[in-house]
């Protein structure tokens, strides 16, 4: 006789191997390591939450801990790759194969290993692409994730920082996988549920709370006069025109100054209520006199930012709040918010290459893709009109039947010809070929593919490559607004000064924006502690960006 | 340490007629600018201090947009550099034009 139920017979036989070591669903901290031993098994796919933001450390520690001779050759399938414990693993041999989306901090490690052929890599995956492979070829047979508090069965509370945990959780519990949470506290009664009882198999309290990063916090007295240029161009140059009321902003400088200058270079230009006032978004802290001054409507968040937990409660019109008050974030349902409901990305990146290819990677370093790829390409599947989408759409395409028109997102490259220790931010060959032959890769780690891009914005100017008609035309848009580096000295004067009269590119004069305005008197709040001030005292800065 | 000198003709003498200026400071990925208004109309004198090696096209290239540009007949720039980014040049030099150009 046939059997179906396999895979639930192997999930009983594993918790009740658990249960061994656990009162009910609660563990104590000092078991953990024994609870991953009766739970794992070699081979194991397993998700080790670690997010953007929050990371479950009491976990990867006691993960590490396992005896290899027990737990070894695990599938890790998890969006990021960010402690240092993430790595170690493979290192102990307990885990073997990877498949993830992010790795920031751990960029240079994992390089190495990769190389060295210590980790077998699946692939780097885009967040959402990883959290759709959760449902199809990676759903996880155990996941350890983390939550602020556990009630005594096990409902979880996880707080403003939810993230990927309603994803991760939906994928392993509803396929016979194991949930396993570390939580700060058990209490009587969790301020909320994010995530139900059922779907938790073990519930463990930590000593100390779960590390979070503030990631999203930038501090307006490192904005330069450079970036706020740009700034001015993106918003007198892209903002206005288009009209543009749903978008995603990268975490950058440039996008921090856009924010700030909002309430004042966008206010004088009449632009309040036409522009930015629905955001896919982290609550970035740069946009609280934004918010204060009534531009915007409406944010829905990946993660929360340290710091302002206070200040979304009290400001819960603005965003999304549970019955306890705090915020409800989730990634992978906000990633799609910005693919589908945005009609603009703009951020920053390291390297752009004559069509616009874009990569964040450096030869000795892989972060991975994380969102980027999501809110910086353009959604096929989209069929909702707004004049931003048409606009750009008509653009790209002119001529034809109107009706037949597909639009386009709007995909914008913000950033100064020269980065950080004047490295050009335009290169003849991105890196990532290089990387990419080096690992032999199939495909090089582009973070966003210069056919979705847009427009590229500089202190030079703006490139708008919807108007380009061939990839010559492209090349010398970029050159244009590539200033001093070698790609803009490299440029071809009369073509540009063509391209320059058709509107493809568009000096700040072009725009009556004069280079010498470009002030930091300009922003609408010069330090953090400006920004506590417009929010009456409601946002608490965490102490590394405190000064006084 | 580096030393450049550049010399350009102009087109016509800088606008104002204040006397001397200074505009940004000495420190790293900053610049200053002192500029005083001590040459002939029709010729301008850029004076470069750099820490970083090996720029000279770039400078180069930077100073003579400037001058096409901006036209500043009759001033001498001296220039005190920490490795701004050429971005940050230019702009420092259009500030240092634009506070000859004021009133006394």
């Amino acid at each position: 006789m046939a059997t179906w139920q396999l895979e639930r017979e192997a999930r009983d036989r594993r918790i009740r191997a658990g249960s061994a070591v656990a009162r009910g669903k609660m563990v104590e901290a000092g078991d953990a390591t024994r609870l991953l031993e009766a739970i794992l098994r070699p081979g194991d796919r397993v998700c080790l939450e670690g997010d953007n933001q929050k990371q479950a450390d009491l976990l990867s520690a006691a993960l590490l801990a396992v005896d290899p001779a027990k737990v070894n050759n695990l599938h890790m399938v998890q969006s990021g790759v960010v402690l240092p414990e993430h790595l170690d693993l493979f290192e102990r041999g307990v885990a073997k194969k990877l498949d993830y989306a992010y790795s920031g901090p751990q960029s240079a490690r994992i390089a190495t290993m990769l190389f060295g052929g210590k980790i077998e890599l699946g692939a780097v995956h885009t967040y959402l692409e990883l959290f759709a492979r959760y449902f199809i070829d990676l759903t996880p047979n155990v996941a350890l994730i983390a939550a602020v508090s556990a009630d005594r069965d096990g409902n979880l509370y996880t707080g403003p920082n939810t993230e990927d945990t309603p994803t991760v959780v939906e994928a392993t519990a509803f396929k016979d996988g194991i949930v396993v949470a570390q939580v700060n506290a058990i209490v009587d009664q969790v301020p909320r549920v994010d995530i139900p009882a059922d779907r938790v198999h073990f519930v463990i309290a930590t000593e100390r709370p779960f590390f979070v990063e503030p990631l999203f916090t930038r501090d307006p007295a490192a904005i330069t006069e450079g970036q706020i240029l740009t700034a001015m161009l993106a918003i007198k140059g892209i903002y206005a025109p288009y009209g543009v009321e749903r978008l995603n902003h990268g975490i950058g400088f440039s996008t921090a100054a856009i924010e700030l200058l909002l309430p004042t270079f966008g206010e004088k230009l009449g632009l309040k209520g036409k522009i930015a006032n629905r955001f896919a978004l982290n609550p970035h802290p740069a946009l609280i006199p934004a918010i204060e001054s009534g531009w915007v409507t409406q944010i829905h968040s990946f993660g929360s930012e340290v710091g302002m937990e206070d200040y979304i409660r009290a400001r819960s019109d603005i965003y999304f709040t549970g019955s306890d008050g705090s915020l409800r974030s989730n990634r992978a349902l906000c990633q799609t918010a910005g693919l589908y409901a945005c009609d603009m990305f703009i951020g920053s990146t390291l390297q752009i290459d004559l069509q616009g290819n874009s990569s964040t990677v450096t030869t000795s370093r892989i972060a991975g893709f994380g969102g980027a790829p999501n809110m910086g390409a353009d959604a096929r599947g989209r069929r909702h009109p707004s004049k931003a989408w048409l606009t750009a759409g008509q653009e790209a395409v002119a001529g034809g039947n109107a009706l037949l028109r597909r639009g386009r997102k709007l995909v914008v490259q913000i950033g100064e010809t020269f980065g950080e220790n004047n490295v050009p931010l335009f290169v003849e060959n991105l890196d990532a070929l290089e990387l990419a032959e080096k690992l032999k890769l199939d495909l090089a780690p582009v973070m966003i593919y210069g056919d979705d891009v847009t427009h590229i914005v500089t202190e030079e100017g703006i490139a708008n490559l919807l108007l380009c008609r061939s990839s010559d035309e492209r090349e010398q848009a970029i050159r244009g607004i590539a200033g001093y580096t070698d790609v803009g000295r490299r440029r071809d004067p009369k073509q540009v000064a063509r391209l320059r009269e058709r509107g493809v590119i568009r000096r700040p004069e072009d725009l009556g924006i004069d280079p010498l305005d470009a002030d930091r008197n300009m922003l609408a709040a010069r330090s953090i502690k400006d920004l506590v001030r417009w929010s009456g005292g409601l946002y608490v800065p965490p102490s590394q960006f405190r000064n006084w | 340490m580096e030393d450049l000198s550049l010399r350009h003709a102009t087109r016509e003498p800088a606008g104002g007629t204040e006397a001397i200026a200074i505009v940004g400071v000495v420190a790293s990925g900053n610049l200053e600018v002192l500029v005083e208004r001590v040459l002939t109309d029709r010729e301008c004198l850029v004076e470069i201090r750099t820490t970083a090696h090996g720029f000279d096209d770039v400078w180069t290239a930077v100073v003579a947009d400037f001058v096409e540009r901006y036209s500043p007949g009759g001033l001498k720039f001296s220039i005190n550099d920490g490795g701004a980014r050429p971005d940050t040049v230019s702009l420092r030099l259009a500030q240092a034009v634009r506070l000859m150009e004021r009133a006394r």
